[in-house]
């Protein structure tokens, strides 16, 4: 099977269908949550000071999820409807976007104190019309300018991608350089097959001296990196970092909000189900 | 689930679009309001970037009065209360935020605004 970004647009390869087997998937959500903590630890934000972070490509919710149960604030952006129908449905807290990055984003200067992206840049490397502004240098331009203006100063932006060639590589570095950014490419188990994971670590301001690109990870195996993260996720779940929500929405969390939006006297909260999300009328 | 905290900070992106384009104005909007967990340090840090009269502007239009027109100096409880409701417990669920600049419509479905461009219109 070829990579998804060759088989069709973003918006209707992740369809309502292949939404909610992404989503569901276990092994999938695991791996995402693993990336998603290791680009929060390569954006290194200063701790203990809350942080308005822009999650690009933000799909269903998985990436999200994690910023929630870290006490973020964030926005998510995603060009694909029946991803976002699902993110609403697992009722993450971040505001949602339908928005193509390739289009570039209105944000005013310095809004987010960072930005992330769990596997979605790769879907920028492919022309979808001949039209000029779909090109991908056009398109990767446009991105990388507005997203460097979206930020604020110092700040990072942290993208796990699945790049295809070294080409893809240079064209997106050399594209996010002439858009202002510093940094570079970080790659984790660059000797394993399998556990191989490629990040693009983007710095705001800082200059070259303050802001050093970080080093990878070592080693061959896969094992290690998950029960690293499985171990951190433990610990982080274990601690009640500045009273945080639960961070699997299970049917009691969902129960309890529901009550609590009943006590506000809301009208259309529907009856308890099986369903564990909030229903909503169609999207789009 | 467009809160103001956002809106604040979206101008349009239309191609060319570039003075007097924010804030968006809303038009037919519904509201819902949800609660949030209230966490003053992040309103403190947040402060810096608000543009104040857009907030209160927009504040006022869906019907919340509470903030006072010049940003204050001191940051006490009740007001940071206040700042919290307006920015994170206000949500526009369905609507039209217009641009006051090209008047591009950008419609709020089901919570979420729809910033897709036409072809023209990117830049
Ligand atoms: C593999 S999913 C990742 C979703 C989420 N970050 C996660 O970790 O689960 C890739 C996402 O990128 C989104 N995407 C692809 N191209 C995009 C574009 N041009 N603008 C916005 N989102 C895009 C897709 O719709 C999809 O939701
Ligand atoms: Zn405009």
């Amino acid at each position: 099977m070829s990579r998804p970004e060759l088989q069709a647009p973003p918006e209707i390869y992740y369809g309502d269908t292949e939404a909610k087997k992404y989503t569901q998937n276990t092994r999938n959500q695991q791996i995402q949550a693993n990336m998603t903590y290791r680009v929060l630890e390569l954006l290194n934000l200063p701790p203990d000071e809350p942080a308005f972070l822009l999650d690009i490509g933000c799909g269903s919710g998985l990436s999200g999820e994690i910023l929630d149960e870290e006490g973020y604030i964030w926005t998510g952006v995603d060009i694909a409807p029946s991803m976002l129908e699902v993110a609403l449905e697992r009722e993450v807290e971040g505001d949602l976007f339908l928005q193509d990055i390739g289009q570039g984003f209105g944000f005013r200067p310095g809004s987010f104190d960072g930005a992330i992206s769990i596997s979605v840049l790769q879907w920028l490397l492919n022309a979808e019309t001949s039209h000029p502004t779909s090109s991908p240098p056009h398109r990767l331009n446009r991105f990388f300018t507005t997203l460097h203006s979206a930020l604020r100063n110092p700040s990072r932006a942290v993208f796990q991608f699945y790049p295809s060639s070294d080409d893809q590589i240079q064209l997106i570095t050399s594209t996010a350089q002439k858009a202002g950014f510093g940094g570079g490419i970080v790659v984790d188990y660059p000797n394993s097959k399998k556990a191989k994971k490629v990040f693009l670590c983007l710095f705001v301001g800082g200059g070259g001296t303050q802001q050093q690109v970080p080093t990878g990870l070592q080693g061959e195996e896969e094992d290690d990196s998950r029960v690293r993260f499985e171990r951190r996720r433990d610990r982080e779940r274990g601690k009640t970092k500045k009273g945080k929500r639960k961070s699997v929405k299970d049917r009691d969390w969902i129960l309890k909000k529901k009550e609590l939006y009943r006590k506000r006297g809301k009208e259309d909260v529907p009856l308890d189900s099986k369903y564990t999300g909030r229903r909503r009328k169609a999207v789009f | 689930m467009v809160r103001l905290i956002t809106h604040n900070l979206l101008a349009c992106h239309v191609k060319g679009c570039n003075t007097n384009n924010f804030p968006l104005e809303f038009r037919d909007v519904q509201i819902e309001l949800r609660e949030a967990e209230f966490n003053p340090e992040f309103l403190k840090g947040f402060m810096p970037k608000i543009e104040w009269k857009a907030l209160v502007d927009a504040a006022r239009q869906l019907g919340d009065t509470s903030l006072p027109l010049e940003q204050p100096e001191m940051l006490d409880d009740d007001f940071l209360k206040n700042l919290h409701h307006v920015l994170l417990e206000i949500h526009v669920e369905e609507g039209i935020m217009t641009c006051p600049n090209c008047k591009h419509d950008y419609p709020v479905l089901n919570g979420i605004p729809n910033m897709l461009l036409a072809e023209h219109e990117i830049g």
